[in-house]
């Protein structure tokens, strides 16, 4: 499973962040990054998945 | 105080979101409207407003930068003088493409990690105003949780954010009452109460211009925009927008997740047990109690959905409307203390996502884990006041004290 942030949808919610900070960073405008190239270990699907269903500007994708 | 409208006797076509009963009534009202074949009210007062009450018209509204002007966010019954894309309180009242510079601006100071460094802070102040609350005798003492809590953290926060005196902290809280709830009152008045704001502004300006140290203002007056210092005017809007948008508003979200543990037992015991129930809770009371509406304006006649828009009407945006509409929301009327999907728009959505976010949820985090840390177990007891227009949440919270840690 791989993450990706789709940077002109992201408004900065930092939904991502606090629900999943092993996937996520944020820069100094609140805009979210994904950290590496996204991969998602199995044990933090769960949580990339709590991301994507809190993102309010649904910018957060993912790749099985 | 002099409300030029009265009384609203019909919700469709004569709605007014300054009369009391609609903070009181709010989800019933906007339950009415979701479920009515119109969920858009109208109004000749304030000049022509509408306000449509569903997710979707919402969601669509927020991200029309093209038809609607966010050179006014607060309804009343004057219109901005100073005009897009700055507007008198940028980025807020800002429209692209201006908007985006003024907002860049402000975002590096309130971005999460900056942030977070002030959670010590905010504790000790919390801690501070329970300490001041004096011998409490369980099952006994009632407490006003609104005024002795909930509003004075935010404004002690913006205040020393801002390099103010924390002692204005009465003063403060009167411009930000003057600005967000006299909005029935004649355009006269409300120009006189702008111009006190803006003195006081002025003089904390000037102050700090022959004193510069590390706070916001000095930082604004610092900042630049292709090579330019911003001109005062912009610098007092944005300070009287953090100021504006900072107190009342998370004030209020205080109050109501306060109020809604103090009427809902199984929740605070809940939060009690499990206290890192609070990731998720704290959007739960965020969606469920959004505070904050905001507004626009029509740029120009248009039709929308059936709506004949005139250029200059008001036009709200009830977020927190939107976050209770069933069509956009499972159960969207309960509330799920552990809800896991959320998408919840109390900070609103697009390019003007509260840039105050961060310490909106950082305060309203830590005011809610310290009240329930100290008092794990209380109700709501005695009248609850609420406030009046676009900011809604509670002016007098009276919590019966059953338990001390
Ligand atoms: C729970 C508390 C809060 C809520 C619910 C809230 C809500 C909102 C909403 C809905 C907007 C969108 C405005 C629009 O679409 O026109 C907004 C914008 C804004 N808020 Fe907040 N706010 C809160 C606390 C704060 C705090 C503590 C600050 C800063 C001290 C702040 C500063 C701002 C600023 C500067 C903007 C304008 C952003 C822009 O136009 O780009 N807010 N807020
Ligand atoms: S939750 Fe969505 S909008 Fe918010 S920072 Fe993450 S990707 Fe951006």
């Amino acid at each position: 499973m791989r993450v990706t942030v789709d940077s002109e949808k992201c408004q900065g919610h930092n939904r991502c962040f606090a629900l999943a900070p092993e996937l996520f960073d944020v820069d100094d405008y609140g805009t979210a990054v994904v950290i590496g190239d996204g991969s998602v270990p199995a044990e933090l699907e769960e949580k990339a998945r709590l991301a994507v269903a809190n993102c309010p500007e649904f910018a957060i994708g993912i790749e099985e | 105080m002099t409300d030029i409208y009265g009384p609203v006797t019909d919700w469709q076509d004569d709605f007014d979101h300054a009369v009391p009963e609609y903070n009181e009534r709010a989800h019933e009202i906007w339950a009415e409207f979701q479920a009515s074949g119109c969920p858009v009210a109208h109004s000749d007062r304030y000049g022509g407003l509408w306000a449509p009450f569903t997710h979707e018209l919402v969601h669509e509204i927020a991200y029309d930068t093209d038809h609607f002007t966010s050179q006014g966010v607060v309804v009343n019954t004057g219109r901005p003088l100073i005009e897009a894309p700055v507007g008198p309180a940028p980025p807020i009242t800002s429209d692209p493409p201006f908007h985006n510079i003024a907002r860049r601006l402000l975002l590096p100071p309130f971005s999460p990690k900056v942030i977070a460094a002030w959670e010590p802070e905010v504790r000790r102040l919390c801690r501070d105003l329970l300490d001041r609350m004096g011998e409490i005798t369980p099952g006994e003492s009632v407490v006003d949780a609104a005024i002795q809590y909930a509003q004075s953290i935010p404004v002690n926060v913006i205040a020393r954010m801002l390099g103010f005196p924390t002692e204005d902290e009465e003063l403060f809280r009167g411009f930000v009452h003057d600005v967000l709830e006299r909005i029935n009152e004649p355009v006269e008045v409300r120009m006189e109460f702008m111009q006190r704001l803006d003195d006081y502004l002025t003089a904390q300006i000037e102050e700090h211009r022959e004193n510069p140290r590390d706070d916001l203002t000095s930082y604004l007056l610092g900042v630049e925009i292709e090579g330019q210092k911003l001109s005062i005017e912009h610098v007092r809007g944005s300070i009287v927008l953090l100021l504006v948008a900072g107190i009342d508003t998370t004030w209020s979200a205080i109050g109501s997740s306060i109020w809604h543990l103090g009427t809902h037992p199984d929740d605070l015991r809940r939060l009690v047990d499990e206290p890192e129930v609070m990731l998720f809770a704290l959007e739960e009371f965020l969606r469920a109690y959004a505070p904050v509406t905001m507004a626009r304006l029509v740029k120009d006649d248009h039709d929308f959905h059936g709506c004949p828009m005139k250029a200059n009407d008001w036009v709200l945006l009830p977020f927190p409307a939107a976050n209770r509409d069933p069509a956009q929301f499972d159960r969207a009327t309960d509330f799920i203390i552990d809800r896991q999907e959320n998408r919840h728009g109390a900070f609103g959505l697009g390019i003007h996502r509260c840039l105050g976010s961060n310490l909106a949820r950082l305060e309203l985090k830590v005011a809610v884990e310290e009240f329930v840390a100290r008092f794990p177990s209380f109700a709501v007891d005695g009248d609850v006041t609420w406030s009046v227009g676009q900011i809604r949440g509670p002016r007098r919270l009276p919590v019966r004290v059953d338990s001390v840690a």
